[in-house]
């Protein structure tokens, strides 16, 4: 396993909206393209960030409730979580550089 | 020693891949920058591929992709997960910037940007471009399951999508400004038959409805003029592609539509030394073999051009 965290519905209570620092969610599937091309780019944040935001990753196909909750229609979206509430949500893949200037204010 | 590269190749996909092996095999150690969210080109965004020879089952798109990039890597291509954002291609040694700012030298360089999808310039396309707008049936359509949907267009793309989608939503309405398809006779006929379908002819699509989320589109007769609202939660856009020329915008020949011009059946550009090749020259094909074929011509061009000014 690498640096990102893999979050279901049922710890997702615990895992991002309890957690003490911020959290990006990254809803993705096996079949997306899309998310695929990013995994490695959310890795290498994940690991150059650690303690400051946990790069969390949830499956769509395995956890059908969060995604619906939160009104996920495209994937990858990538949601940030700060004492249980969404300030962010980022839809599409983004090359690194891109999605650092949008995390900065969590960075 | 210097380190000015034999050949640089822009972009991904069937294109830039196969250029890499040839260009790889041939003892170029090409170097490639597959673009930093864009590696492997439209086919990223596709499920089973089933017209790409010597696969006798179908393959899926992303796997046909990873494949290229591995037998590319294998015989010794150089891949940086990067965009290039400048070029200069005027001169002998043409030189490169990436997305992080590092320049880099070739003595040719290969073209293989491929194209990029066409929006519908609305309003509200933007907006709830992620809250039920997208062009990407295989990534999005999971998240329609029995609803009412639409997809816009006409072509062998939007008839795929639209046939795809049947597999979660409840009703996929194919919109066309036209009165007959233009898509493959294969393709049309499964998706006429395809009870789950149905078809908005002569329509064009003036507008998104839906605050956060999309909650219908506005359709115009294009015969009558007149409008009617349709109530979908999501629209999937598959009205064609532009070749993504930008880069090399000012520098290289381009035709009215944004095609990088080679030279007869080359792949040959305006400027000697640069080579184009993939969707970014190609206005008729369009398939991922002729991507690949073309591709492959390019670094043989390359090969011969480098060849040639030793």
């Amino acid at each position: 396993m690498g640096a990102t965290k893999p979050v279901t519905d049922a710890s997702f209570q615990a895992d991002v909206l309890d957690s003490a620092t911020p959290v990006l969610v990254d809803f993705w599937a096996e079949w997306c393209g899309p998310c695929k091309m990013i995994a490695p780019v959310l890795e290498e944040i994940a690991a150059e960030y650690a303690g400051k935001i946990t790069i969390a990753k949830m499956n769509v196909d395995e956890n059908p409730t969060t995604p619906a909750n939160y009104g996920i229609r495209s994937i990858p979206t990538m949601n940030v979580y700060v004492g249980g509430e969404i300030v962010k949500s980022i839809v599409g893949a983004k090359p690194k550089a891109a999605l650092l200037r949008d995390l900065e204010p969590y960075l | 020693m210097s380190d000015t590269r034999n050949v640089i190749i822009i972009g991904s996909g069937p294109a830039g891949y196969t250029a890499a092996v040839y260009a790889a095999r041939a003892q170029l150690q090409p170097l490639l920058f597959e673009g930093a969210v864009t590696a492997g080109g439209a086919l990223m965004n596709t499920t089973e591929v089933e017209n790409f020879p010597g696969f006798t089952e179908g393959v899926m798109g992303p796997v046909l992709m990873e494949n290229m990039r591995a037998q590319a890597e294998r015989f010794g291509t150089e891949i940086i997960t990067d965009d290039i954002v400048s070029v200069n291609l005027a001169g002998a040694i043409k030189t490169v910037k990436d997305g992080s700012d590092r320049s880099y030298s070739a003595h040719s360089i290969i073209l293989a940007m491929g194209s990029g999808y066409r929006e519908l310039n609305l309003p509200n396309e933007k907006r709830l471009s992620g809250h039920g707008v997208s062009w990407c049936a295989t990534c999005d359509g999971f998240f329609f399951r029995e609803q009412d949907i639409a997809v816009v267009g006409g072509g062998d793309s939007a008839l795929e999508e639209a046939t795809f989608l049947t597999r979660f939503a409840r009703s996929v309405t194919l919109i066309h400004r036209r009165e007959a398809l233009r898509g493959s006779r294969i393709m049309q006929e499964r998706a006429l038959a395809n009870e789950k379908i149905k078809f908005a002819w002569n329509s064009e699509v003036t507008d998104v409805l839906g605050d956060t989320k999309v909650t219908g589109i506005t359709l115009r007769d294009t015969v009558d003029g007149s409008t009617r609202d349709l109530p979908v939660t999501g629209l999937f856009i598959a009205i064609g592609h532009d070749p993504r020329s930008e880069l090399v915008k000012g520098q290289i020949d381009l035709d009215h539509e944004g095609y990088v011009t080679v030279q007869d059946r080359s792949s040959r550009t305006s400027i000697p030394g640069v080579f184009a090749c993939g969707d970014l020259v190609d206005h008729t094909y369009r398939q991922a073999i002729t991507a690949a074929g073309s591709g492959c011509a390019a670094s043989l061009d390359a090969e011969r051009y480098l060849a040639a000014h030793e």
